[in-house]
């Protein structure tokens, strides 16, 4: 295998997948958020909260609009570039994809274009409906991609048939404990994120005076509400993560990160034993960095979290502590580095293997010329570098206008209808 | 067990061609249809509730290769290279296009968004064109001067059957503009005509691709095609539902 395209194509994997990771952690989380006050304004029929619905159902739409294309690229990529990888693995690996797309993406994408298009069309109920099913999907997705994913950190339910595996137990693979504890863990993660993002878009527009400050008073409780459960949620579900029973997969991760210089010579000479010469351990140091990072930014949003909830109890604190509304804008960015420094600790500590002790990196590249991996990385580097680009302006606009002149749900003005056409050739 | 997960990726091979197909093709033919700015708001209101229902298809299109013919999923994508980059370079194009155009008003931005919707629709056609016309030669690699004169009449299709749609979907001058150039035999029996025409395409292609000897291993279909079964009249019950609340022609602007 050509040298140079195994690295594009790594590098190309590890920056669309960390991208579309970001926007996933916030669209996850988010979705959960709307439709919990979509159902609190379906029930009251409170102006206030139907106004909150749709300002932040806005905001999950722009991001959810340009994190499905990079999950367009991500669904293509495995094919396009790892066809070493489903050619090896396809028969337990790709069915947990072929759920994903059918029984998650297909119906999220289906039902939310009604939830957006069908605003003031359907009844209420029904719509709400919608939004609880785009949830629930979505975290469907997010639990299929797990299965595959932890079906690479931790295969499970296969038998070596020649050159490629077979699947032998389902049930196996669909309550792979690595899979199953790394969901949980990430829609904490989401949660997390979704609440810190409410919670500081909230308090911008507290400590600017908004006119519907009832609004976002309640936001904001319901984004310092949320963030510390979540918060504890997450961590006690990284912990478990730790110790799985019979998973050889986390020794060398354990290891690199902050394990004793012995500990990882002994967990390579292992591998060495039973694979042949090589190197084994993924770059410690990039392992041992990132979950120090996840933890260390965990830690912050503990205090941050913590504090808020007993400030948050007191109603003028919360309209005019300016301090504090500064603190909780400036800790939006914190769950996304943790979440992407969890993600790196995880990816790269399994390094150098595409499939835990089963096929190496190197064997599961396609047979690219390192020129068409060129073109590749060229095209979605510079494509996704202007796709977060435009969705993180778009939010901020977004969330700095407020409510006011949300597109979302608007009921539509007969005076918005076009004139007959004025122009001709 | 094989035959039935060829059929279910054939099904949704079609799915993809015919629904897809319409929203592409008028995004294609979007200056056409829409001379002014806000004209061009109402053409996009014919396809906004459908278009991302029926992109999502394709990506169907993709699990079950993945899952059902892994094999063909890795040698056809890595095979297409450079194709399929640029598929998805349309594809991202188009997207953005349609999600950002209004939520700036600002009119060079709309103009701007509708030049990536243009661009990303021709881009999506040509490169369909090009890779059905590969695989109907049996050689999805090779560039030749036959295939890309397919593609631009792949491409076409698809043109012609956006503008099709459009006469269904809209009212108007832009109805009579959709109608005029959909061709004279009045816009259903063009759809009708184009909706064939992909179709006869895609079996054609699926034809030619060695699905019988990629399937997955039994143990895997053995789990796949039920649970693909069993899910599959939710899937279409759901699009049925979408259709259905938007079978009215286009009033006016919508969400985007």
């Amino acid at each position: 295998m050509n040298g140079e395209t195994l690295e594009l194509a790594r590098w190309q994997f590890a920056l669309t997948a960390g991208t579309h990771f970001l926007f996933v952690a916030l669209t996850l989380g988010l979705a959960t958020l709307v439709a919990c006050v979509q159902t609190w304004a379906t029930l009251t029929r409170n102006p206030v909260h139907a106004r909150m619905t749709r300002f932040w159902g806005q905001l999950y739409v722009i991001n959810y609009a340009v994190g499905i294309v990079t999950g367009l690229v991500m669904e293509l990529q495995i094919g396009l570039n790892w066809s070493g990888l489903t050619h090896f693995a396809g028969n337990v690996f790709g069915s947990a994809l072929a759920m994903e797309t059918l029984v998650a993406f297909f119906i999220e994408s289906t039902f939310l274009g009604l939830w957006i298009f069908g605003w003031n069309r359907l009844n209420r109920w029904a719509h709400l409906t919608l939004i609880w099913i785009v949830t629930l999907t979505a975290y469907a997705s997010a639990y299929w991609i797990m299965v595959s994913n932890g079906f690479l950190q931790n295969p499970v339910g296969y038998r070596l048939d020649g050159k490629s595996l077979v699947l032998t137990d389902v049930g196996a693979v669909l309550a792979n404990p690595n899979s199953i504890l790394a969901f949980f863990h990430i829609l904490g993660g989401a949660l997390v994120t979704a609440s810190f993002f409410m919670a500081g878009v909230s308090a911008y527009h507290l400590r600017r005076g908004h006119a519907d400050s009832e609004g976002f008073r309640r936001s904001l409780r319901i984004g310092v509400g949320v963030s510390l459960p979540a918060l504890m949620f997450t961590v006690t579900l990284g912990g478990m993560q730790f110790d799985i029973p019979g998973q050889s997969e986390q020794a060398f991760k354990s290891a690199a990160f902050g394990g004793s210089a012995e500990e990882v010579a002994r967990v390579q000479a292992d591998l060495v034993a039973r694979f042949g010469p090589g190197d084994y351990l993924p770059p410690a140091a990039l392992v041992d960095g990132a979950a120090t990072l996840m933890m260390a930014a965990w830690a912050v949003m503990m205090l941050i979290s913590g504090l808020s909830v007993l400030l948050m109890s007191f109603r003028r604190v919360v309209s005019r502590l300016r301090v504090w509304h500064w603190l909780l804008m400036l800790a939006i960015p914190l769950p996304f580095v943790s979440m992407i420094s969890g993600w790196v600790y995880r990816e790269v500590g399994r390094q150098p293997w595409a499939v835990n002790e089963l096929l190496l990196v190197r064997d599961a590249v396609s047979d690219l010329s390192p020129g068409t991996m060129r073109l590749s990385i060229t095209a979605f580097g510079v494509v996704f570098a202007a796709l977060v680009v435009l969705n993180y302006w778009l939010l901020a606009r977004q969330a700095r206008r407020g409510p006011e002149g949300v597109a979302l749900g608007a009921p539509t003005a007969p005076d918005e209808r076009p004139a007959p056409a004025a122009v001709t050739f | 067990m094989e035959m039935i997960a060829i059929g279910l990726l054939g099904f949704f091979v079609l799915g993809y061609l015919l629904l897809a197909g319409s929203d592409i093709g008028v995004g294609m033919t979007l200056p056409v249809l829409g001379r002014a700015d806000a004209e061009r708001r109402v053409v996009i209101a014919a396809i906004a509730p459908f278009f991302l229902g029926n992109e999502v298809w394709l990506v169907a299109v993709v699990g079950l290769l993945a899952g059902m013919f892994p094999d063909l999923e890795g040698d056809l994508l890595s095979g297409l290279g450079p194709a399929v980059v640029v598929l998805l370079l349309g594809w991202i194009a188009r997207d953005m296009g349609l999600w950002s155009r209004g939520r700036v008003d600002r009119r060079s931005w709309r103009v701007f968004w509708d030049g990536a919707i243009v661009a990303g629709s021709w881009t999506l056609a040509l490169t369909w064109g090009w890779i059905l016309a590969g695989v109907l030669a049996g050689d999805v690699a090779g560039p030749t001067p036959v295939r890309a004169v397919f593609a631009v009449v792949i491409a076409a299709v698809f043109a012609v059957h956006g503008l099709a749609f459009a006469a269904l979907r809209l009212r108007g001058p832009a109805r009579e503009r959709a109608r005029t150039l959909s061709g004279p035999s009045g816009e259903g029996a063009t759809f009708g005509l184009t909706s064939a025409a992909l179709a006869v395409l895609g079996v054609l292609a699926g034809l030619r691709l060695p699905l019988a000897d990629t399937v997955a291993d039994a143990g895997t279909l053995a789990f796949l095609v039920p649970a693909v079964l069993i899910i599959l009249p939710f899937l279409v019950g759901a699009q049925a539902w979408v259709w259905w609340i938007f079978r009215h022609r286009v009033e006016g602007p919508s969400y985007l």
